[in-house]
C-alpha cells in the first residue's frame, strides 16, 4: 500500500445561490481503496463528487491528485486541456443514468471505442478487438457490438458505461448511483461485476449511493453526509455497525438489516 | 455597371468590411469557424446566402466570376447567382475555370486545377463536422479549442462496422494544417485531395449557420481515416460518356424510360473542353452532349 | 515467556443512543488482557456481558470509548483504538483474523472463492489460494458439488462451514473466535476444534467465544471471565 494518497480533498465547498450543496469537505483516497459517500438525497454527495471530477466550479477549497509520475498537482491550477485530457484518460465517471454517460445513437463497440480513440488509436481492428473483450468483461455478449445501447435493457446500458469508462485503464473512477435505477437482481448483477473489475484492475474508487447494503458490499470506508457536511467518516463495517453520529444512527436504523 | 439603387455587389459597405475581417481571420486560423453576423439575402438560406455573402465582400469590378452547382454552370442556382452578381456588381461571368478570377461553388472543386490568384467560394449549409455527434455548441466549440477530435473517429468507426468500409462519399471531414478538423461542405470525397496544397484560396460561407472558415493557399489538408482502413476518393467506375474522361467525377443520368443509363462529367465546363479539343466517349452523339455546346 | 501478540489495557466501551434521547450504555470498564503467540483466551461470561462487544472492539469494528488494543502488526505495535481505517484494513489483511458466527454472503460470489478471498487480498496467487481453499472445503466436509455455487441457499450449517474455511485459510498471528461450533454437527465440531489446535500450535494468538463446554475445555489454555457492568456496580 502506497502512503500517498492518490487523491486528497480540502475543505470543498460548493454554493448553489445562497445553498451551501458541500460544506468544507474533506478526505483522501489512497491507491486501490474504495469510498464509499452515503446520506440521503440533498445531503451533498453528489454535488461534492461533481466537484471533485470538475464538473461543478467549487467556491472554496481544493482537490489535489497524484499524477503517474507521483507529482501532486491542484486541479483548478491544470490548464484545461491537460484536466480534460486527465478526466478521458486516469479517470472515469459512471453516471446514475447510463443515458448521461453513453453516446445513445453510437453502437456498442463506438461507445467503448471513444477513449481509444480520443487518445489517438487509429487503427480500426485494434480498437474493435479492445471493444469486444471490453463487452466480455462487462458480460454483454460480443455479438451485440454493433447495435446501439438505446436497444439494451438497463443493466446492460450501466455495465456498457463502465466498459466505456475502463477501457482507458483509468487509476481513478467516480460512481454516482451506479445501482440506482435497476432492479433488484440485475443490480446484484451489478454490484459482483463492479466488485471483481475494481479488485482485478486495483480501481481506486468513490461511490456515492443512498444505499448501506452497497457500500457495505463494496468500501473500505465510508463518509455520511448530511445537509452538504461530512458528519462521520471511518471504516465501512464501524460505521455500519457502530454509528456515533446521531444522523448515521437514524441512517442505520431506516434500513432493513443491510 | 451596376444596379441602381443597390450598392455595388449588392451588401453595403460596412457589412462587406464586416465580412472581410472575418475572412483575414478565418485565413490566419485555417480551418477555424468564425462567426460572422449573416446578412439576409435576397433568396432563402440554403440557396447559397453564406457564399453569396463571402463573394460580395472579396469581388471587385475587375473580377470574372464563375458559379457552378453540382458542377454544372447551367442549373438554376448557378444561373441565377451568376445573373444576380452581372446585375449588382456589373462583372464579367464566365463558365470556363481558367478564365475565373472567383468560383462560387454548390458541392464540387471544378476538375481543371486551380491555379494561384483564383478564388474558390464554397456554400456551406452545415459548417460543423462534430454536429451530428455532439448537439451542444458550447461543446464542440471546446472540442475544436482543444483538439479533441476522437469522436470524429467514431463517426468513421461506426461506418466501418457497418459497412465494413467508410462509406460516407461527400462531406468527408480533413484536417486542416495539422490542427483543426473542418467540414469540407458537401462536396463529394473524390474532391477532397484536390483541397490540399491547392494554390488558389479557398474561403467558406455558411449563411443560415453564420460561420465562416478558409483554407489559404498551400495548406495541409489531410482526409481521416483508420491506418487499417486509409482514405479512398469515391468515383464511378466508367468513363464519360461524353467525352470519355477516365479522371474526372462523374454524374449518373437516367437518359430514357426504358432503364437506359449514361456517365457523364459532373463538372460541365471540363466536359466541354474535352470535347471542344477533340475527345470522344462512347455515347458521344447523345442527345446530353448538345446541352453543354 | 515470549512476547504478547495482543494486549488490552483499560479498555471502556459505551453506546449512546442518540435516537433514544441520547441515553448511554455502558458496556466495557477497564478491560485487561493479554495474549501471547499459541495461547487461546476463552471469553466466559453470561449474556450480554460484552463479551461479542469486546472482540468486534478487537478487531476494529466497534469504536473503542477509552484505553488501548495493541496488536503486533509486522515488528510494531500498533494501537488499534487509536488506528487509521487504513492501518486497520492493513492489520485485518494480514495480522487479526475473524471467525463470525454468521456468514456474510456476497450476491453470485461461489464459496470456494468466498474462501480463497482472505489468501488473495494477502497477495496469494489465484491457483494456490483455490487450492488452500478446496483443502479446507473438504476437510470441513462441504460436499464438492457446493464449491462453486454462491453459499446464499446452504443450510445453517455449511454456510458456517464455508465461514470457518474463510476465517482459517490465511494464518493470521491473531486470530478472533466467535462461537465457531454453533451450528455444526459433532463431527465437523470436531473438525473446527483441530483447526483452532493447529492454530495455537502455529503460534497463533487466539481470542474465542465458546459456549460449549467441551470445545472451550478442548481448546482454550485460560478463561477470561466478562463481567456485565450491572453485576460489577
Amino acid at each position: 500500500m502506497s502512503d500517498a494518497p492518490l487523491l486528497s480533498v480540502r475543505e470543498l465547498t460548493v454554493r448553489f445561490g445562497r445553498t451551501l450543496a458541500v460544506d468544507r469537505a474533506s478526505f483522501e483516497l489512497w491507491p486501490g481503496e474504495v469510498l464509499a459517500i452515503v446520506g440521503e438525497s440533498g445531503s451533498g454527495k453528489t454535488s461534492l463528487l461533481r466537484a471533485v471530477h470538475g464538473d461543478l466550479p467549487a467556491d472554496g477549497g481544493r482537490v489535489q491528485y497524484r499524477l503517474d509520475d507521483g507529482a501532486p498537482v491542484a486541479l483548478d491550477a491544470l490548464p484545461e486541456p491537460m484536466r480534460r485530457q486527465l478526466a478521458r484518460t486516469q479517470w472515469g465517471f459512471v453516471h446514475q443514468n447510463p443515458r448521461d454517460g453513453l453516446r445513445m445513437s453510437v453502437s456498442a463497440g463506438g461507445n467503448v471505442g471513444e477513449r481509444l480513440m480520443a487518445a489517438g488509436a487509429r487503427h480500426w481492428g485494434g480498437i474493435r478487438a479492445e471493444a469486444t473483450e471490453w463487452l466480455r468483461r462487462v458480460e454483454i455478449d460480443p455479438a451485440r457490438i454493433d447495435d446501439p445501447p438505446r436497444t439494451y435493457s438497463g443493466g446492460m446500458q450501466q455495465r456498457l458505461q463502465i466498459a466505456r469508462v475502463l477501457v482507458t485503464r483509468p487509476r481513478l473512477v467516480l460512481m454516482d448511483e451506479p445501482t440506482g435505477g435497476l432492479d433488484v437482481s440485475v443490480q446484484a448483477r451489478l454490484l459482483d461485476l463492479i466488485r471483481r473489475l475494481v479488485s482485478d484492475l486495483g480501481l481506486s474508487v468513490v461511490i456515492v449511493t443512498h444505499d448501506l447494503a452497497v457500500a457495505r458490499l463494496l468500501a473500505d470506508r465510508m463518509l455520511v453526509m448530511q445537509g452538504g457536511r461530512i458528519v462521520e467518516a471511518g471504516l465501512t463495517d464501524q460505521v455500519l455497525d457502530d454509528p456515533q453520529h446521531p444522523y448515521s444512527q437514524l441512517l442505520v436504523s431506516s434500513v432493513l438489516q443491510a | 455597371m451596376s444596379l441602381p439603387g443597390y450598392n455595388f455587389a449588392y451588401l453595403d459597405e460596412q457589412t462587406k468590411r464586416m465580412i472581410r475581417r472575418a475572412l483575414l481571420k478565418a485565413v490566419a486560423i485555417p480551418g477555424y469557424q468564425v462567426p460572422f453576423a449573416s446578412r439576409e439575402m435576397p433568396l432563402a438560406y440554403g440557396w447559397g446566402t453564406g457564399g453569396m455573402q463571402v463573394t460580395a465582400a472579396v469581388i471587385g469590378p475587375d473580377d470574372v466570376l464563375k458559379v457552378i452547382d453540382q458542377g454544372a454552370d447551367d442549373t438554376t442556382n448557378a444561373v441565377s447567382i451568376r445573373r444576380f452578381f452581372a446585375l449588382t456588381a456589373g462583372v464579367r461571368t464566365t463558365e470556363r475555370t481558367v478564365e475565373a478570377t472567383i468560383i462560387q461553388t454548390r458541392h464540387r472543386i471544378p476538375e481543371t486545377p486551380l491555379t494561384a490568384g483564383q478564388i474558390l467560394v464554397y456554400q456551406v449549409p452545415q459548417p460543423e463536422p462534430l454536429r451530428k455527434l455532439e448537439p451542444r455548441e458550447t461543446e464542440t466549440r471546446r472540442m475544436h479549442a482543444l483538439a479533441e477530435y476522437g469522436l470524429m473517429h467514431v463517426k468513421l468507426y461506426e461506418d466501418i462496422a457497418r459497412h465494413g468500409r467508410i462509406t460516407l462519399s461527400y462531406d468527408y471531414p480533413v484536417l486542416v494544417n495539422g490542427r483543426h478538423v473542418m467540414a469540407p461542405s458537401p462536396i463529394p470525397s473524390f474532391d477532397n485531395p484536390k483541397m490540399h496544397r491547392s494554390p488558389a484560396l479557398q474561403l467558406f460561407g455558411a449563411g443560415r449557420e453564420k460561420r465562416i472558415y478558409a483554407v489559404p493557399p498551400y495548406t495541409s489538408v489531410e482526409s481521416l481515416a483508420f491506418e487499417d482502413h486509409p482514405f479512398h476518393p469515391w468515383k464511378a467506375n466508367a468513363p464519360c460518356g461524353l467525352c470519355g474522361a477516365t479522371d474526372s467525377y462523374l454524374d449518373e443520368v437516367v437518359v430514357d424510360d426504358r432503364g437506359g443509363r449514361l456517365f457523364v462529367c459532373s463538372d460541365t465546363d471540363h466536359c466541354t473542353t474535352r470535347r471542344a479539343a477533340g475527345h470522344r466517349g462512347a455515347a458521344a452523339g447523345h442527345a446530353l452532349a448538345g446541352a453543354g455546346e | 515467556m515470549n512476547a504478547p501478540l495482543l494486549t488490552v489495557e483499560g479498555l471502556s466501551k459505551d453506546f449512546t443512543l442518540h435516537l433514544q434521547g441520547g441515553a448511554r450504555l455502558p458496556v466495557l470498564r477497564g478491560v485487561s488482557l493479554t495474549v501471547r503467540a499459541g495461547e487461546c483466551v476463552a471469553l466466559t461470561g453470561p449474556s450480554g456481558a460484552g463479551k461479542t462487544t469486546l472482540m468486534r472492539a478487537l478487531y476494529g469494528n466497534y469504536l473503542p470509548g477509552g484505553g488501548r488494543i495493541l496488536v503486533r502488526h509486522h515488528d510494531r505495535l500498533v494501537d488499534l483504538a487509536a488506528a487509521s481505517p487504513r492501518e486497520i484494513v492493513a492489520i485485518r489483511r494480514e495480522t487479526v483474523g475473524y471467525v463470525s458466527q454468521f456468514l456474510r454472503v456476497i450476491p453470485r460470489v461461489p464459496a470456494r472463492a468466498i474462501v480463497a478471498e482472505p489468501l488473495r487480498a494477502a497477495g496469494v496467487d489465484a491457483a494456490a489460494a483455490e487450492r488452500e481453499a478446496e483443502r479446507l472445503l473438504a476437510r470441513l466436509n462441504l460436499p464438492e458439488r457446493l464449491w462453486s455455487l454462491p453459499p446464499a441457499t446452504f443450510s445453517g450449517g455449511e454456510q458456517q462451514r464455508v465461514n470457518l474455511a474463510r476465517g482459517f485459510a490465511f494464518p493470521y498471528p491473531v486470530m478472533l473466535v466467535d462461537e465457531p461450533t454453533a451450528s455444526l454437527d459433532p463431527a465437523n465440531a470436531e473438525v473446527a476444534v483441530g483447526l483452532i489446535q493447529e492454530a495455537k500450535s502455529r503460534g497463533a494468538a487466539i481470542v474465542g467465544i465458546f459456549h460449549d463446554a467441551d470445545v472451550r475445555r478442548a481448546v482454550a489454555t485460560r478463561e477470561h471471565p466478562v463481567v456485565p457492568l450491572a453485576a460489577a456496580a
